[in-house]
């Protein structure tokens, strides 16, 4: 395929050659690696001029995108992804990844040593006549990799349906002593490399009953996110900072060993639980991210008791800074986006979006909320009923009738998952719809999102990084008939239960984080803020 | 620790002295194991490592040279309390009260069951409950139990459990017998669940799991004594009390804020506010989660006490109480296990035609041309020539003579049936002995000074 294209300049030139000799016409892979050949030789030429271009290099690198990912289906989600051949564009040097010039220099070798063992393996494959192709396993991990600073691999929950990955994901929960959880049902096949799991069937039936491996507040906390008690985005890190903390408090530093590294390597099993039991959300990620940080930051000589307080400290701090805090500021800054009289339309039931609504009904704002719903979750009835308490006066219909509501409405309010690095808004499944019916009657389409969901990842599309649902929950019984009861036994029937889809930048008008109100683009600039300060 | 379990194994086998005046009911064989076998393999299966068995100082010397008690790998810390005392079970808790330092699993020893224990403590765990508790169908017991005289045994109370409409929250238990003027509900329950199903055909496994604050609670709760009577309608009734549900004061950043909470009224006592309450708060305010719907209230209705149930629907639960209970134990017990059927000391002869559903226990010895059926015989027991039984449960111990015919009987241990008897649906107590010919039908044949005395 065409990614592992960019470095192969030598052997393609060959391979070219080859093929022109043989009368072969080239194939479009074969012109890429062409012309990225000639963008390697003048992106060394023009290393000097990286900096200044930066931004520029990557707002074109986001355009490239959506035209290169449907050219190539299982895109990755590394935001350096080099592999974004435009079939057509002439693509100027200075458009070469601009963090890809500095590993350039210093992996010569390496690839070298790559060209080499590239030009072995044609030597010995060319007879069969598959020039096109270059080594056909580990088409999407090993190319990369060499090009970019952080070696990014694909996560293990996105390549169910690769055996070699559920090997090496078993024996990895071996070690850590962690049941492994099977999946359930008839998987539809595109999906079929995502994990899908049955709800009736929990993690806790292979563990023993005082847990002992595994700290009893995390499987409560496991059993909770599977059972679907703790669901939502800022509630999963709430209680999942809260389970930390427990631990915490409960750990003792064995004798020989530092408090730094082996709270860290403890904390690693109770994740695999956790993911085992339900996917691990992005603010889930971007929590334990902050809180290894913060252990391996505590300094050898610091004594265990003072070590645990100032722990526990951080996690309080970090809860109060980017849940609670954030919530009051993004409320203040939506505050000024609601006027009297607005027909506001909320989907689902989002936390935040739920709290700046009760907040701006008691600074006296006159509104009205339509809350859209759907199946199977039907979480907006949950949404209805606080507003309704509030004495918020709701309106409530089904997604099925949201082009029949939307020429009432004013402005679209949306929570969020995670915010992509590309601008891109993952969300409850649902909400790109919502978003694209919104901005056909140019309804004004409001993100709410803390900082600290926002997540370095890139997706273009809801296929490649999703989470299934049990497929059981489509079941419905109606006057005591269940259609649906004996559906794994019909061979043509797949149930699917998605739980998240990717709204594109263009849906979405405004941003408001409690860094300000921003434009969807500017995510990856809060991104880097971010790092800076850390 | 997650979980500390307790095994209740005093109780005397009040509903069964026939059985129980000479060995007391831990120890009664149900399938060649003492019957407190069961509760204690079920807990080691599920991955417990130790256990605190209350018990008495004779059942204590019984496990000791017990053989089968030996094969039990969990750690036993064994409790033993006055024979004779009025304890109940929460007295026995509150007697322990300084081993617990979690919360608690009470099991009591007449329990045999192949429950999935992790459905019931999932429900523990999941909503942060109070109690959680099993409980089963109950099956009809089919087979004769000798010494009926045919009708129905009064004084079988009913228990009424009233369950939400999921089947799992528990909102209502009492027994008939303290329902005088019939069966009455609170309004604030009824407002809150306006759905209840109440049944009546359920046994109580007496499999419970108690948060620790319970037991510190009867530590202060002097006048509570039984669990299953007492100590459960209090905490099923205290889930809709409207103390538990108004609204705390703020608790100060303050270390003494946990044990002025304790040391308050009884009824806050249950309230089990921990220092990360305000967290698991705020988590529970931004879940998208209701435990019900249709009214304006929050999940759980604010309620911090909540009391979980999880009923069986298929699978073996028995609670070996009485004597029906005890015959039909008898039969399936041995089920449960991929056990052999004969045991390996055992000798038996060649001519001897034994059904696929008996099983023969250690040094038992068969003669010739006898013939057994669906029947259990213990450990030690001899039994001669041309005999026939059928149906039967023979203890430990017992010689039956030639000639025999037993059918439908329970013979207890060292009991000595004479040649050519004839015995149906008999019950014949320990270190009893049958006179040769001797033709019984339905009768319990005890020693006279095993009678009750009026």
């Amino acid at each position: 395929m065409a990614e592992s294209g960019v470095t192969d300049g030598l052997c393609n030139a060959e391979d070219i050659e080859r093929s022109k000799t043989e009368g072969k016409e080239l194939t479009k892979e074969e012109k890429q690696r062409l012309r990225k050949e000639k963008k390697q030789q003048k992106k060394n030429k023009e290393k000097n001029d990286e900096n200044a271009s930066h931004e520029g290099k990557k707002k074109k690198k986001k355009e490239e995108k959506p035209v290169g990912s449907a050219s190539q289906p299982p895109a990755q989600p590394s935001p350096k992804a080099v592999p974004a051949p435009p079939a057509a564009v002439p693509v100027p040097a200075s458009e070469a990844p601009a963090p890809a010039d500095k590993p350039a220099k210093s992996k010569a070798d390496l690839k070298a040593e790559r060209r080499a063992r590239q030009e072995a393996e044609r030597a010995s494959k060319g007879k069969k006549g598959d020039v096109g192709q270059p080594a056909p396993t580990g088409k999407l991990k090993a190319p990369p990799s060499e090009l970019q600073p952080v070696v990014k691999r694909l996560p293990e929950h996105v390549q169910v349906d690769d055996p070699e990955v559920l090997k090496k994901l078993a024996k990895k929960l071996e070690r850590q002593q962690i049941p492994l959880r099977s999946d359930y049902g008839y998987k539809v096949s595109l999906f079929s490399h995502l994990h899908q799991y049955s709800r009736k069937a929990p993690l806790t039936q292979q563990l023993g009953i005082p847990s002992t491996v595994i700290h009893p507040a995390i499987v409560r906390l496991g059993l909770q996110y599977s059972q679907g008690i703790v669901a939502g985005s800022n509630a999963r890190s709430v209680a999942l900072l809260h389970a930390f903390q427990q631990v915490i408090r409960d750990y003792s530093t064995p004798p020989n060993e530092e408090l730094s590294r082996d709270l860290v390597n403890k904390l690693k099993p109770y994740i695999s639980f956790l993911n085992q039991c339900r996917p691990l959300s992005a603010s889930m990620g971007n929590a334990i991210k902050y809180i290894k940080k913060e252990i391996s930051n505590i300094p050898s000589q610091c004594k265990e008791e003072e070590a645990k307080v100032k722990l526990l400290r951080c996690i309080e701090r970090y809860i109060n800074e980017n849940i609670i805090l954030a919530a009051k500021a993004i409320a203040k800054y939506s505050i000024e986006k609601i006027s009297d009289g607005d027909v506001i339309l909320v989907y689902g039931c989002s936390s935040l979006v739920n709290h700046i609504l009760c907040e701006a009904f008691e600074k006296d704002r006159k509104f009205r909320v339509i809350v859209v719903d759907s199946r199977p979750r039907l979480e907006g009835r949950e949404a209805l009923r606080r507003l309704v308490q509030k004495g918020i006066s709701c309106t409530y219909v089904l997604i099925s009738a949201v082009s029949y509501i939307l020429p009432e409405v004013s402005k679209v309010f949306l929570g969020a998952h995670a915010l992509l690095a590309n601008g891109y808004v993952m969300s409850r499944v649902g909400t790109s719809q919502i978003a694209l019916v919104a901005k056909a009657f140019n309804v004004p389409v409001l993100v709410c999102c803390e900082t600290y969901k926002f997540c370095e990842r890139v997706q273009t599309d809801s296929f490649v990084s999703n989470e299934l649902d049990d497929p059981d929950d489509l079941i419905v019984t109606r006057k005591g008939k269940t259609q649906l009861e004996q559906w794994q036994e019909v061979p043509s029937l797949g149930l699917l239960n998605l739980v998240y889809d990717v709204t594109p930048p263009d849906f979405v008008d405004l941003v408001i984080t409690d860094l300000g109100m921003i434009p969807c683009t500017s995510v990856p600039v809060v991104l880097r803020v971010k790092n800076m300060d850390q | 620790m997650e979980l500390q379990a307790v095994l209740m194994a005093a109780g005397g086998g009040s509903r069964m002295p026939d059985l129980t005046y000479n060995t007391p009911k831990p120890m009664l064989p149900v399938g060649n194991k003492p019957l407190m076998w069961y509760p204690l393999n079920l807990l080691e299966r599920v991955g417990f490592e130790e256990v605190i068995v209350i018990t008495t100082k004779e059942v204590h010397k019984m496990m000791s040279t017990d053989p089968k008690m030996k094969d039990v790998k969990i750690k036993l810390d064994v409790v033993c309390i006055q024979e004779d005392g009025d304890m109940g079970t929460a007295d026995a808790l509150r007697h322990i009260q300084q081993k617990i330092k979690t919360d608690v699993l009470v099991v009591s020893c007449d329990l045999i069951t192949d429950v999935a224990l992790h459905e019931v403590v999932d429900l523990f765990r999941a909503h942060n409950a109070t109690l959680a508790m099993l409980m089963s169908r109950a099956h009809e017991f089919t087979e004769t139990v000798p010494g009926q005289k045919g009708k129905k045994r009064t004084g079988e109370q009913r228990d009424f459990v009233g369950v939400d409409q999921s089947g799992k929250r528990l909102l209502f238990m009492a027994n008939e017998a303290d329902l005088e003027d019939g069966l009455s509900i609170r309004k604030s329950i009824m407002r809150k669940h306006p759905r209840m199903h109440i049944k009546t055909g359920l046994v109580d496994a007496h499999l419970y799991c108690l948060k620790k604050a319970v037991v510190d609670f009867l530590a202060d709760n002097k006048s509570i004594s039984s669990i299953r009577g007492e100590l459960l309608p209090y905490l099923v009734r205290k889930q809709f009390s409207k103390t538990t549900n108004c609204p705390k004061s703020k608790d100060d950043a303050d270390d003494q804020a946990q044990k002025t909470i304790d040391g308050s009224t009884n009824s806050t006592e249950l309230l089990i506010s921990s220092r990360d309450e305000p967290l698991l708060q705020l988590a529970q305010e931004r879940s998208c989660w209701n435990d019900h719907r249709g009214d304006m209230s929050e999940a759980y209705h604010g309620g911090k006490l909540r009391c979980y149930v999880h009923i069986m629907d298929q699978g073996l639960c028995y609670r070996v109480n009485t004597l029906a209970a005890y015959i039909d134990a008898n039969r399936l017990a041995p089920k449960l296990f991929e056990e052999p059927a004969v045991h390996p000391s055992a000798v038996i002869s060649e001519r001897c035609q034994m059904g696929s559903d008996s099983i023969i226990g250690a040094q038992s010895q068969v003669a010739d041309k006898t013939s057994l059926k669906r029947s259990t015989i213990g450990n030690s027991t001899t039994v001669k020539e041309k005999v026939k039984v059928t149906n039967s449960i023979i203890m430990h111990g017992v010689t039956i003579e030639e000639g025999c015919n037993i059918h439908g009987c329970v013979i207890c241990s060292n009991a000595v049936i004479g040649r050519g008897a004839d015995l149906k649906y008999c019950l014949v107590g320990s270190g009893q002995r049958i006179e040769p010919e001797a033709e019984r039908t339905n009768e319990v044949i005890v020693g006279t000074d095993q009678l009750m005395e009026i």
